[in-house]
C-alpha cells in the first residue's frame, strides 16, 4: 500500500512541475529580436573594451564595429513576433494541462504495470543472509556453505555436510570431490566413505567401478552394518554377472535390517527382480533373438564398467571371453590390450592373459 | 521498494518526456511563451526522475539485490565495491540507463542556461531533445529494462565480464556517453533552428559551448578506451580499426569539423547550412554507432547481450531521427538566409579546407566500416576491412590536412595572406624538417615513413607554439608587455594552440609505434628476454588469490640497457564465477616509452611463455589526446563575444599583430 502512496506522490510532483509554468501569466509573446540585438550590442561594447585594453588596433576596431553595426541593423530590421491572443492562448494552456494530466500518469501506469513488481520488497544480500536460517532459501544456504568452504578448504565437517546435498542434486562429480575432501580432512565416518562410493558409482553412470568398490569395502570395514555400502556392493556383484552372490548379499542385508528401514523397499524390489532373472527368467528361457540382445547388453555393461577404470583378472577374462563368443574379435583385442595395461604390475595376471589370448586365437595382434 | 520506486520513476520520466517533446514545440509554433516554458521544467523534472531511477539501480548493485535480474546477471557478491558500482553500466540495460541519464542531464542544463539562450531556441531545442529522450526511454523500458525482477532471487550473481572488471570501466563509458549524448544537444539545436527557420550568430554562439563540451568528453572517452584496450587486451595494440572503435571515431571526426565550422558561423555569419548539416550528421553518426554496437550486427566486448528486437528498435530510432532531420533539412534549409561569401585565402577559407578534409576522412571510415556489414547482409560474403584499407585511405586524407593546419592557424580572418602565413611557419617547418632528417639519419634502415611522421608532429607542435608566441611577443617590448598580452589573449586562442599541439603530440606518438619491437620467449625463473631497449628477467611465478579471481603472477626485473627499472608484475587471472581468463599486462613506464609484458601459456615444466614489447614514445598518443581536450576545455571557458576583424599586414601596422578572437 505504502508503495502506491509513494507512486501517487511522485506522479503528483511530476505533473505539478509541468503545470506550474502554464499557470504563470505574464509575457505571452516572445521578444526574440531583443536576443539578437542584445548580442550585437554586447559585441560592440566588447570591441570598445578591447580597444581600451589595446588588444586590437584602432583600424581593426573600426572594421569590427562596422561589421557588428551591420548585423545589428539587420537584426533590428526584423519584425517582432505578433503576440498571441489571450483567448486562444488560454485554450492552448488548457489543452497542454490536459495532456500533462493524462499522458504522464497513464504512460507511467501502463509501462510500469507491464513490467513492474509493485508487491515485491527489495532483497539486498546482507538482509537475506541475516534472516533466520530456517527462513532462508535453500540455494542461498548452499552458497553460504560454498563460500565458507572456498575460504576454509580444510573444514572436513563442512565438506561432509555439503557432499550429500550435491549427491541429491545429481551433481555426482562435485559430490565425489566433496566426499573425498571430507575424508582427506578427517571426516572418515563409514557413512562418508560409503557416500564417496555411491557418488563415484553414480558419477560413472551407475557402474560400481573399482574405485567405488574400494570405498564401499572400506565403509563396510568401518561399519559392517552400513546398508548403503552393502547395497552398492551387491549391485557391483550383479554387474559382474554374479547374480547369485548379489541375491545372497541383498538377502542378508534385509535380514540384518530393521523391518521399517526406509530403504528396505528399494532393496526388496531389486532382490525380487534379481530372483526373477535367476530362476524362471533365466536367459535360456528367452527366445534366441532376445537372448542375444540380453547377453550383449550384459557384456556391454561389463565392458563399459571396466573401461571406466580398474578391473580384476577374472572380470577381464570374462569380458574377453564373452566378446570372443559374440564374435566381436576387435573389441576383444582392445579389451585384452587394456587389460594388459591395467594389470601390467601383476606378472601372473599377464601370463594368464597371454594364455587366454592363445586359447581364443587373439594372439596375432598381441605384442 | 527502492527498486520499484526507481522503476516507476523511469516510467514517469517517459510520460514527462512526451510532454516535453510536444508542448514547447506548440509554443514555438504559436508564439506562446507559457507553453514554451513547459520545456524547461519538463526537462528538469525528467532529469530528476531518471536520476532517481539511476540511483535506485546503483543502490541495488551496491546492496547486491539479486532479485533484480540485471544485478544478478552482471555482478557478484564478492566484487569489490568499485566494481559493483561500475557494473551498473558494464552491461546493456544499465548502460542504456546511464545514456538516458546523461541525455536528460544535458536537457536540464539547457533548461537552466536561461541567460545565454533565446527563449524560442531553447524551447525548440528542448522539444527535439525530448523526442530523443522519449525514444531512448521507450527503448530502455520496453526492450532493455534494468529493473526486471526475478523470483526467487538467485543466491549469487553471475559476475561481470572479467575484461570489464577494471578501473577503465569506471571512466571510459561515462566519458564516451557524455561525448555521444552531448552531440544530441547540438542536433537538437539544429532541429530547433530548422523548425524555427532562423539561424544566425546567436545560434552559433549558443551551440558552441555544447559542441566543445561534447567534443572534449568524446576525445577523452576515445583516448581512454584506446588506452584500456592497450593494457587490458594483452597484445599491446592501441587502435584496431574495429567497427566499434570506428563507430566512435566517426562522430568525433564530424564533431571536430563541427567545432571548426561553428567558429566560422559565429565570426563571419557564413557556412550556416553546412554547419546545420554537420550538427545533424554528427549525432546521426553517434546513433549509427549505437546501432552497430547494440544491435548484434557485430560481436565484441561492447555488444553485451544481443537481441534482434533491440536491433530493430534501434534501427527504427535511427531511421526516425536521421531520416526525419534530413527531411526537415531538405525542406527548411533552402529557406535559411545564406551567409556572406568570403575569400578562399583567409582563416575561414582554411577552416573550410579543414571541413572538407575531415568530412572526407570521416567518409572513408564510414565506407570501411559499413561496406563489410552491408555486403555480408546482402550477399552473405564475409570480408574483412582492416588496417590496410584505413592506412591506404584515411591517412593520405589526414596528412595533407595536418600539413596545412599551421598555415590556416596563423592566417587572418577575411583577408588572409598565404605568403605571410608560409613565412610565419617557415621556422617551424625548417626545424621539423631538420628533426625528421636527423631521425632518418639515426635510424637508417628502419621504417621509412616514421621519421616523416615525427617531423609532421613536430611541425604541428612548433607551429602552434610559434603562432602563440607571435601573438604574445612583440618587437621592442619588455616582459611585462608580453605578460599583459598573454593575459589579454583570449582563452580560445590558447585553446586552439593547445589542441593543435595535442594533435602534433599524438602524431609523434603514432609515428613512433613504427619502431616498437616484440620479443617472444619461454622463460623459467632466472631466465631473460630482450626486446628493443628492454631486457626482463623472470624472478618468480606465484599463485595469488583476489576477491573474485585466482591469478598466476609473474614478477620480472626489468633493465633498460644497464639501468634497472622498478620491477614489474604481469599476470593471468581466472575469474571464478564465469571461469573466464584474462591477461593482466605488466607495464613499466620509462619516460614517455613503455615496456609491456604479456604472459602466455604456462609450459608445464615451470616455464611460461612471455611476450615483451618495447613501445617507444607510446604515451604521447594519449597525452596528445589529453592536451587536445585541455585545449577544448580552455576554449570552453572563453565566453567572449566573437566577431571577425581583419588583421592588417604586419608591415602596415607594426604594433598590432593581435587579432580579436
Amino acid at each position: 500500500m505504502l508503495i502506491w502512496i509513494i507512486f501517487a506522490v511522485m506522479t503528483g510532483a511530476a505533473v505539478f512541475s509541468l503545470l506550474w509554468p502554464l499557470s504563470r501569466s505574464g509575457m505571452t509573446a516572445f521578444a526574440d529580436v531583443a536576443d539578437a540585438t542584445s548580442l550585437y550590442r554586447a559585441q560592440l561594447g566588447e570591441i570598445e573594451r578591447d580597444l581600451a585594453r589595446r588588444l586590437i588596433a584602432p583600424t581593426e576596431a573600426e572594421a569590427a564595429r562596422a561589421e557588428a553595426a551591420r548585423r545589428l541593423l539587420r537584426a533590428s530590421g526584423e519584425q517582432a513576433d505578433p503576440a498571441g491572443e489571450t483567448e486562444s492562448s488560454l485554450r492552448r494552456r488548457r489543452a497542454s494541462s490536459a495532456l500533462a494530466l493524462s499522458c504522464v500518469p497513464l504512460l507511467a501506469l501502463l509501462v510500469y504495470g507491464a513490467y513492474g513488481s509493485p508487491g515485491q520488497p527489495d532483497q539486498p544480500l546482507a538482509a537475506r543472509l541475516q534472516a533466520d536460517p530456517s527462513q532462508q532459501d535453500f540455494a542461498l544456504a548452499l552458497t553460504r556453505i560454498e563460500t565458507h568452504l572456498a575460504n576454509n578448504p580444510s573444514d572436513g565437517k563442512g565438506w561432509s555436510v555439503i557432499a550429500p546435498v550435491y549427491l541429491r542434486q545429481g551433481r555426482y562429480d562435485e559430490a565425489a570431490n566433496a566426499f573425498a575432501s571430507a575424508i582427506r580432512h578427517g571426516a572418515t565416518s563409514s557413512e562418508t566413505v560409503a557416500g564417496l562410493g555411491e557418488a563415484r558409482t553414480l558419477a560413472a553412470g551407475g557402474v560400481v567401478t573399482a574405485a567405488a568398490r574400494e570405498s564401499l569395502v572400506e565403509a563396510v570395514r568401518l561399519d559392517p552394518s552400513n546398508a548403503r555400502a552393502r547395497f552398492f556392493l551387491a549391485i557391483g556383484k550383479e554387474q559382474d554377472g554374479d547374480v547369485q552372490g548379489a541375491i545372497a548379499a541383498l538377502r542378508t542385508l534385509l535380514a540384518d535390517a530393521a523391518a521399517d528401514a526406509p530403504w528396505s523397499m528399494t532393496v526388496r524390489q531389486r532382490l525380487a527382480r534379481l530372483e526373477a532373472e535367476a530362476s524362471g527368467g533365466d536367459l535360456a528361457a528367452l527366445p534366441p533373438a532376445e537372448q542375444q540382445v540380453a547377453v550383449r547388453a550384459m557384456v556391454d555393461g561389463l565392458a563399459e564398467r571396466l573401461k571406466a577404470g580398474g578391473g580384476t583378472l577374472p572380470e577381464w577374462t570374462r569380458l574377453i571371453r564373452s566378446q570372443t563368443v559374440l564374435g566381436d574379435k576387435s573389441a576383444a583385442r582392445t579389451a585384452l590390450a587394456t587389460a594388459r595395461e591395467r594389470l601390467s604390475q601383476d606378472a601372473a595376471a599377464l601370463a594368464a592373459l597371454d594364455a587366454l589370448a592363445v586359447e581364443l586365437a587373439l594372439r596375432e595382434t598381441a605384442p | 521498494m527502492i527498486v520499484e520506486i526507481g522503476h516507476f520513476a523511469l516510467a514517469l520520466a517517459l510520460g514527462v518526456a512526451v510532454v516535453q517533446s510536444v508542448v514547447p514545440l506548440w509554443g514555438v509554433a504559436r508564439h506562446d511563451r507559457a507553453l514554451a516554458g513547459v520545456g524547461s521544467s519538463a526537462a528538469i523534472a525528467c532529469f530528476l526522475l531518471v536520476a532517481l531511477s539511476f540511483a535506485a539501480l546503483v543502490v541495488s548493485y551496491v546492496r547486491s539485490d539479486f532479485s533484480v535480474e540485471n544485478v544478478a546477471a552482471n555482478s557478484h557478491s564478492t566484487q569489490p565495491l568499485i566494481y559493483k558500482l561500475t557494473s551498473v553500466w558494464g552491461n546493456h540495460e544499465g548502460s542504456m540507463l546511464l545514456w538516458v541519464l546523461i541525455l536528460t542531464l544535458f536537457g536540464a542544463l539547457v533548461a537552466l542556461s536561461r541567460r545565454s539562450l533565446p527563449v524560442r531556441l531553447r524551447a525548440g531545442t528542448l522539444a527535439a531533445q525530448g523526442m530523443v529522450t522519449v525514444a531512448f526511454l521507450a527503448f530502455t523500458l520496453l526492450t532493455s529494462n534494468p529493473f526486471r525482477r526475478v523470483f526467487p532471487a538467485p543466491a549469487d550473481g553471475q559476475d561481470l565480464n572479467p575484461i570489464l572488471q577494471d578501473l577503465g570501466l569506471a571512466i571510459h563509458p561515462p566519458l564516451l556517453y557524455v561525448g555521444y549524448v552531448g552531440f544530441s544537444i547540438t542536433y537538437a539545436f539544429a532541429v530547433a533552428a530548422l523548425i524555427d527557420g532562423r539561424i544566425d550568430a546567436v545560434w552559433a554562439r549558443a551551440v558552441r559551448p555544447w559542441t566543445l563540451l561534447a567534443w572534449v568528453f568524446l576525445t577523452l572517452g576515445i583516448a581512454m578506451g584506446s588506452y584500456w584496450a592497450y593494457y587490458e587486451l594483452g597484445w599491446g595494440g592501441w587502435w584496431f580499426w574495429d567497427p566499434v572503435e570506428n563507430a566512435s571515431l566517426m562522430p568525433w571526426l564530424a564533431g571536430t569539423a563541427l567545432i571548426h565550422s561553428t567558429v566560422v558561423m559565429e565570426k563571419r555569419d557564413a557556412l550556416k547550412v553546412w554547419t546545420i548539416l554537420l550538427a545533424i550528421l554528427t549525432f546521426s553518426l553517434s546513433l549509427l554507432g549505437t546501432f552497430i554496437v547494440r544491435s548484434g550486427v557485430l560481436t565484441s566486448v561492447h555488444s553485451f547481450a544481443t537481441d534482434p528486437a533491440r536491433g530493430l528498435f534501434i534501427l527504427m530510432i535511427l531511421v526516425f531521427f536521421v531520416g526525419g532531420s534530413l527531411a526537415l533539412f531538405a525542406w527548411r534549409a533552402p529557406l535559411l538566409r545564406q551567409g556572406g561569401l568570403f575569400a578562399p585565402v583567409s582563416r575561414e577559407g582554411a577552416l573550410v579546407v579543414n571541413n572538407v578534409f575531415i568530412a572526407t576522412a570521416c567518409a572513408t571510415v564510414f565506407i570501411g566500416t559499413l561496406y563489410p556489414l552491408v555486403l555480408e547482409m546482402v550477399t552473405g560474403a564475409k570480408i574483412s576491412v582492416g588496417p590496410p584499407f584505413f592506412n591506404a585511405t584515411f591517412i593520405p586524407v589526414l596528412v595533407p590536412l595536418l600539413l596545412v593546419l599551421p598555415l590556416g592557424q596563423s592566417m587572418a580572418w577575411k583577408r588572409g595572406d598565404l605568403l605571410g602565413a608560409a613565412q610565419r611557419n617557415a621556422a617551424a617547418f625548417g626545424l621539423a624538417l631538420l628533426v625528421a632528417l636527423a631521425t632518418i639519419a639515426m635510424t637508417w634502415g628502419g621504417p621509412v615513413l616514421a621519421p616523416l611522421g615525427i617531423g609532421l608532429g613536430i611541425f604541428l607542435v612548433l607551429g602552434a607554439l610559434f603562432d602563440l608566441g607571435e601573438r604574445i611577443v612583440t618587437r621592442a617590448s619588455g616582459w611585462s608587455a608580453v605578460l599583459s598580452r598573454a593575459k589579454g589573449l583570449p582563452r580560445s586562442a590558447w585553446g586552439t594552440a593547445l589542441a593543435h599541439a595535442g594533435v602534433g603530440l599524438s602524431v609523434i606518438g603514432i609515428a613512433a609505434t613504427a619502431w616498437s619491437t616484440e620479443g617472444i620467449g619461454v622463460l623459467k625463473p632466472g631466465e631473460r628476454l630482450t626486446s628493443g631497449r628492454y631486457t626482463v628477467v623472470l624472478e618468480s611465478i606465484q599463485p595469488r588469490k583476489g576477491p573474485n579471481f585466482t591469478a598466476e603472477v609473474a614478477r620480472f626485473q626489468i633493465f633498460s640497457g644497464s639501468r634497472e627499472l622498478a620491477p614489474v608484475e604481469a599476470g593471468k587471472r581466472i575469474y571464478t564465477a564465469r571461469a573466464m581468463p584474462t591477461t593482466e599486462a605488466g607495464i613499466r613506464t620509462d619516460g614517455l616509452s613503455q615496456a609491456y609484458i604479456a604472459l602466455g601459456e604456462p609450459q608445464g615444466d615451470g616455464a611460461i611463455a612471455v611476450r615483451l614489447y618495447d613501445k617507444p614514445l607510446i604515451l604521447l598518443i594519449w597525452i596528445g589526446a589529453i592536451v587536445m581536450s585541455l585545449g577544448g576545455a580552455l576554449s570552453l571557458t572563453d565566453r567572449r563575444f566573437r566577431l571577425a576583424a581583419p588583421r592588417r599586414s604586419a608591415t602596415a601596422q607594426p604594433v598590432a599583430v593581435q587579432p580579436a578572437e
